[in-house]
């Protein structure tokens, strides 16, 4: 694991804790939907945010593979890393 | 393990509808006596959610052209237009619609899922963006799946986030391709197209308009969204796709255009190639539809005095309606469960409309979905309101004392502007 992606995965779980009820403990291995009980919605509103954070853009099918918070920190990884 | 047990948590939320009373995803209606009213259950029942926004589902001169066209050219085409030729009413069809939208391109589609579904996947390819709304409907997130492009939301009605993500691509080479909808189907609300546009032009990206629900209710003309916004902003639209199964009381789709070579798309759009073209009776009425359309705007003045008189009426009750009104007026209520059970009181009542459960809603309120015809009289739409506020009042929605003060009000009006999700949902009318 790089030192992009790990900082990337942190900035991720931060962001998550705005949404996420504080006694919830969040790993590279927390599956988005089915651990973090988000619905689409909630998902794809924060996907919205992450794209702020980062200033890029996350095409929908980027995520449609997504399920790990780690996943989620790779693509947006690579994505930085296009600029 | 069935290969349908993926679906069980859905069919769960079915179940539970079902021990409420009707379920609103089964309605059967026994007969339709006019575009206002059907029988359901041997009782009459008022239509308040049919988006048949100029009533013309029975207008005499649509029938009695559809009828002489059926019996000339037969039930259906039995297939493509590529494979087995156009009959003489596609081509009029397109034409007249061409002439009616001033542009010199027409496709036309069997049904308006169909033409989203064929304009989104064609003209946005591979290394191509599509720029959605994020309260976009289900038939445009199906068409950006469908095809190869990169797909990218922006924030509901939001023209300044539009801005700042086709910025964030302007390095991107490929084309750039933004879809709104003239009037959202889920709370009524329009797309701030000027501004719209007007982004559009500065970023050197294409635009598209769906005025699925605005064709025959907004402009002058009745040309939906587009027209409203004013000439310049028009010309700024460069895809124009729409339905006739709303204002115009049929079922199909199309694309009207002014860009260069359009006519290649039907050679390469697979949803306009390889399914049956619409039947000839079907495009009969169709076209005296939108001959009627234009020759009547009076149509068009009693649809927003219909409209108006729900929009205002609920929302004095204290109903939490949309941020606008419109032939489409959707009141939110807390959960799903009190949604269910106002929708079946209505429907005792003697009042159909549809219920819109999250996911399907832009925000995580259930709606009680109204859609508004030419066709009501004022009678029907004061009857909606003291059904609505009857139940309301029951059901504790409304406090015992009528109306919010007005801070308040503007304030739960606010939680409306979330958005959206990309789920099919469950919507009561599958397909508004
Ligand atoms: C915005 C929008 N676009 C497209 C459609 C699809 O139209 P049709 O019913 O003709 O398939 C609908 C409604 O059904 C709609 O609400």
């Amino acid at each position: 694991m790089t030192e992009s992606f790990n900082k990337t995965q942190a900035e991720i779980i931060q962001g998550l804790r705005e949404i996420v009820p504080a006694s919830v403990t969040m790993t590279g291995e927390t599956r988005i939907v089915t651990d973090l009980h988000l619905d689409s919605l909630a998902v794809m509103d924060f996907i919205m945010s992450l794209e702020d954070r980062f200033e890029i853009v996350i095409p929908l099918d980027r995520v449609s593979d997504v399920e790990t918070l780690a996943d989620l920190a790779k693509v947006v990884d690579q994505l930085r890393a296009r600029d | 393990m069935s290969i349908l047990s993926k679906f069980d948590p859905l069919r769960e939320t079915y179940d539970r509808l079902r021990a409420v009373g009707q379920n609103p995803f089964e309605m059967v209606f026994d007969e339709m006596l006019s575009p206002t009213e059907g029988m359901h259950r041997g009782k009459k029942t008022i239509l308040l959610g049919t988006n048949n926004y100029l009533g013309l589902t029975f207008d005499s001169e649509c029938i009695e052209e559809s009828v002489q066209v059926l019996r000339r050219n037969g039930t259906g085409t039995t297939g493509s237009r590529i494979a087995n030729g156009s009959y003489g009413a596609h081509r009029k069809l397109e034409l007249e619609l061409a002439k009616y939208f001033q542009r010199r391109h027409c496709m036309v589609f069997s049904t308006g899922y169909q033409a989203n579904l064929g304009m989104l996947s064609t003209l946005a390819g591979k290394g191509d963006y599509l720029l959605l709304d994020s309260d976009s409907h289900a038939s445009i997130y199906d068409g950006a799946r469908l095809g190869h492009a990169e797909v990218v939301r922006f924030r509901h009605n939001d023209p300044e986030d539009l801005h700042k993500r086709l910025n964030r691509l302007k390095d991107m080479p490929g084309s750039k391709l933004i879809v709104v909808e003239g009037i959202y189907s889920m709370l009524g609300d329009a797309a701030p197209l000027r501004e719209i546009a007007q982004v559009k032009r500065e970023t050197g990206a294409y635009l598209m308009v769906d005025e699925a629900h605005s064709l025959g209710v907004l402009g002058e003309h009745g040309r939906g969204l587009a027209e409203q916004a004013g000439p310049e902003t028009e010309a700024a639209v460069d895809f124009v796709v729409g339905t006739f199964s709303k204002s115009l009381g049929s079922v199909g789709g199309f694309c009207v255009s002014n860009i260069d070579d359009f006519d290649v798309l039907r050679v390469a759009c697979r949803p306009y190639m390889f399914t049956a073209s619409l039947p000839p009776s079907v495009m009969a009425s169709t076209v005296t539809a939108l001959r009627r359309l234009q020759e009547a705007p009076e149509l068009r003045t009693k649809l927003h005095a219909n409209a108006n008189r729900l929009y205002q009426g609920l929302r004095e009750r204290g109903f939490t309606v949309g941020p606008q009104p419109s032939p489409i007026v959707s009141v939110a209520l807390k959960d799903s469960q009190l949604a269910v059970e106002f929708w079946n009181r209505l429907l005792e009542g003697g009042l159909y409309l549809n219920l819109a459960l999250p996911p399907a809603t832009p925000t995580a309120s259930p709606l009680l979905r109204s859609s508004v015809s030419a066709a009501h009289s004022f009678e029907q739409i004061d009857r909606a309101l003291q059904l609505f506020e009857m139940i309301g009042r029951q059901l504790g929605v409304l406090a015992p004392v009528p109306a919010l003060p007005e801070t308040r009000r503007a304030a739960t009006h606010k939680g409306l502007a979330f958005p959206a999700n990309t789920d099919l949902g469950l919507v009561a009318n599958a397909g508004v």
